[in-house]
């Protein structure tokens, strides 16, 4: 029924287009024939195949039928085309011609084991042959009579060739006998002997480059002692006995704490600890650079660093300071009473701006302290005066407590209080001597000569015109009290003495009676007399009296005369221009001159301590840094910094040379002093 | 005696958290702290400095560790080697 369908359609399909060779267009067809007819199984299969393009034969090819005589399209179009076919010669087995070949397949096997017969047989093999070949067309022709004749006759020809396929053994032509034999196997037993390990012990180590300089280093230090050893008995005599005095050292230290060894650590972690804590302190004191200076006309600031103090020390008034030479953040502060009624012990405490938190070394003495001074060549000595008149050198190397050397009643202490000390040179004898001033109107003279201190008086402080008749006609002079003195830089015999008349003298270390001059300086007490450090002619000098002065040694009066409201207590000058110094006054209030910016005024008047309750008594500059330090009253003492136009130097003008150095400053002074000197001069004139 | 005075103070200063004192193999002879917390500084600590030291003297033998300050967010520890000894302070810095 389908296929008449088909037809049908066809036919319908080739009638407009009957006899035309043109291929047709079966989109158009297909789309019609959807139309129409939707249903069709077969006519939509045929209507794809005639949409393919892959058409072997075109769709509308007529076919001549015999049945209607009639050309009549091809219905049902063959895909497929055979392009080549070959026959294969393969038989089915079981067929009559795959048993006949296979017959014939086997016969020919059998041939081939007889034809491996040896030479011997070759007869027998040929006949063999022979009767094969018999017997297979006898086979053959058997075969095709009958089937199981065939298979008989094949089994036949086949038993045969076997057996005498067996008998022909191979043989070589040796008689092989393989023969073993086993011995007996002795048993085994094992035996064993352990030794006990030697102890191990692992060790590891990087060779480093330190560690190869230490050994070189130890070794170089064991030649050394070795060449030592080598040297004349007289010595190894004392060697023995440092060595005996060594083990007995070294055994105490063994008895005693092994925290001890840690003290250096802790040193070192107490101050990185406090620098911790104060560190905007530090940073303040390392960087910090006032800019607001630039606005303030040439004004300065003091800014406060840091503060020091020692709970011991709070009853007692600072009553001296001193920057230690060599090491330039340990200075020594001296703690006394200057009361004349509240007379205490005193405290001599040395400080290091690394550690504001606690003294380095602390001594404490019986009677207050009132002036000291470190030894410029042994930075670890330090001369002290006490206001009982005694006076002491203690030792900082020296972990004693105590000083080194003292004076006493004997040796010819003072019989008032020691105002100040300075170290000298070391006299011919190579002995450390130093001078003391004191109110007792006596410039002694104190030379450490085999472990004690031996005194000479240098000068006494005769009063002019105070010659008394005593009793028994004999003449007592009065002596004036020093307070102060200064040696020159330069001039080793030239020193000034300050009295509590107000009077200064100009002496010589050879006169011993007289003075070289007399200036009458002050209408009280001189507190502090000092020569500038660069110029070799002028000093200051401070005093109760409410001013400050600068004199030229070789004129009577006085340069300049600055007053600063208040009893000045200190003036120092700074170690880095010779135009610059600071006085502080009991009103607490610090004042700082730059003779070369402002004559008459002080560049910087700060207030330092609290006015009413305290008072200033000491000022110092820090020879490095731009710090000065100035104790009170309480026993505190504060630490300021210089604001840059405190500390500036001259600018000199560009394309010029930035001079520096010590004739600088001296001809700076120069200048202004000839500034005040000539109208002087003709003044005098 | 000044050293065990020097030790108080470092312990009874501002900010000072703890103090911890190791010997040369890393062993805390004096410490503020509970045990396991000091050992563990110990112990870490020691081999810190002991790496650091060695960089020291390998970039120049004749030089040598002085101090070692680690600061972090919390606080700051300092490491002052010795000879034989070894101090830790934990600060917490003033800020």
């Amino acid at each position: 029924m389908p296929a008449k369908a088909a037809e049908r359609h066809r036919q319908g399909q080739s009638g407009p287009s009957g006899g035309k060779a043109v291929p047709p267009r079966p989109a158009k067809a297909v789309s019609k024939k959807r139309d129409e007819d939707v249903s069709t199984e077969a006519g939509e299969g045929v209507d794809e195949w005639a949409a393919a393009k892959t058409l072997v034969k075109p769709p509308d090819q007529l076919e001549l039928t015999e049945a209607e005589r009639a050309y009549k399209p091809i219905s049902y179009v063959d895909q497929m085309a055979i392009h080549f076919s070959l026959n294969g010669n393969m038989i089915l087995k079981d067929s009559d011609e795959g048993r006949r070949q296979s017959i014939k397949l086997s016969a020919a096997a059998k041939k081939a084991p007889v034809e491996t017969f040896a030479v011997t047989s070759e007869e027998a093999e040929i006949k063999g042959e022979e009767s094969t070949e018999n017997t297979q067309p006898a086979g053959e022709e058997e075969a095709e009579r009958s089937g199981t004749a065939e298979v008989a006759e094949a089994a036949e020809v086949e038993e045969p060739p076997p057996p005498s396929v067996k008998e022909q053994k191979l043989a070589n032509q040796f008689n092989f006998i393989e023969r073993a034999s086993r011995t007996l196997n002795n048993p085994m037993r094992e035996r064993a002997c352990q030794s006990e390990p030697t102890p191990c012990k692992n060790f590891s180590a990087t060779a480093n480059q330190w560690k190869i300089y230490d050994a070189y280093v130890e070794e170089l230090q064991k030649m050394e002692r070795s060449k030592e050893k080598e040297k004349p008995k007289a010595q190894i005599a004392k060697r023995e006995e440092e060595k005996k005095k060594g083990r007995k050292l070294t055994s105490l230290e063994s008895q005693s704490d092994d925290i001890n060894k840690i003290s250096k650590a802790a040193k070192i972690m107490e101050r990185m600890v406090n620098q911790n804590t104060f560190d905007d302190i530090a940073q303040d004191f390392k960087y910090f650079e006032d800019a607001s200076d630039e606005y303030r006309d040439q004004q300065g600031t003091l800014l406060p660093l840091w503060k020091f103090q020692y709970d011991k020390t709070k009853r007692l008034a600072v009553t001296a300071i001193s920057w230690n030479p060599k090491y330039k953040d340990l200075f020594a502060v001296g703690y006394g009473s200057y009361d004349f009624m509240k007379q205490g012990q005193g405290m001599l405490l040395l400080y290091t701006m690394k550690n504001p938190s606690f003294p380095e070394y602390v001594f404490s003495s019986e009677s207050g302290i009132m002036c000291l001074d470190f030894h410029n060549d042994h930075p670890y000595l330090v001369a002290v005066g006490f206001y009982d008149g005694n006076v002491a050198i203690y030792n900082l190397k020296k972990a004693t407590y105590q000083p080194s050397y003292k004076s006493s009643a004997k040796s010819g202490k003072h019989t008032e209080p020691v105002w100040q000390v300075k170290w000298q040179k070391d006299d011919m004898d190579n002995n450390l001597n130093f001078f003391s001033v004191s109110s007792d109107g006596r410039i002694v003279s104190w030379t450490l000569v085999k472990n004690e201190l031996v005194h000479t008086d240098v000068i006494k402080l005769s009063v002019e015109g105070t010659t008394m008749q005593g009793p028994e006609g004999l003449q007592l002079q009065m002596l004036g009290c020093g307070t102060s003195f200064d040696f020159h830089k330069k001039i080793d015999y030239l020193f000034l003495v300050g009295t509590e008349e107000g009077r200064i003298y100009k002496c010589s270390k050879c006169y011993s009676s007289q003075f070289l001059d007399v200036f009458e300086a002050h209408h009280m007490a001189v507190d502090s007399v000092s020569w500038n450090p660069y110029h070799l002619k002028v000093f200051i000098s401070c005093s109760s009296d409410w001013t400050v002065k600068i004199w030229d040694h070789t004129i009577k009066a006085p340069m300049f005369v600055y007053d600063l409201n208040s009893a000045v207590g200190d003036v120092a000058w700074s170690p880095y221009s010779s135009t610059v110094f600071a006085a502080v006054t009991t009103d607490g209030k610090a004042h700082v001159f730059d003779l070369n910016i402002n004559k008459y005024e002080a560049l910087c008047t700060q207030l330092v301590v609290a006015k009413k309750k305290n008072k200033i008594t000491h000022i110092q500059f820090n020879p490095v840094y731009p710090v000065v330090i100035i104790g009170d009253e309480r026993g505190h003492v504060i630490s300021l910094k210089l604001s840059p136009n405190l500390h500036r130097m001259p600018k000199e003008k560009k394309g010029q040379e930035v001079k520096k150095g010590p004739e600088v400053e001296i001809a700076k002074l120069e200048k202004l002093l000839n500034l005040v000197r000539e109208p002087e001069s003709k003044a005098g004139k | 005696a000044e050293v065990e005075e020097t030790l108080k103070r470092i312990q009874a200063h501002k900010g000072v958290a703890a103090t911890i004192v190791i010997n040369a193999e890393g062993i805390p002879i004096r410490t503020t702290l509970d045990n396991s917390t000091t050992v563990q500084y110990a112990g870490l600590l020691h081999q810190l400095t002991m790496k650091a030291r060695s960089t020291v003297r390998d970039i120049d033998p004749q030089n040598d560790l002085t101090f070692l300050r680690i600061r972090s967010k919390k606080h700051e520890i300092m490491v002052a080697p010795d000879k034989e000894y070894l101090l830790i302070v934990i600060q917490n810095p003033c800020e």
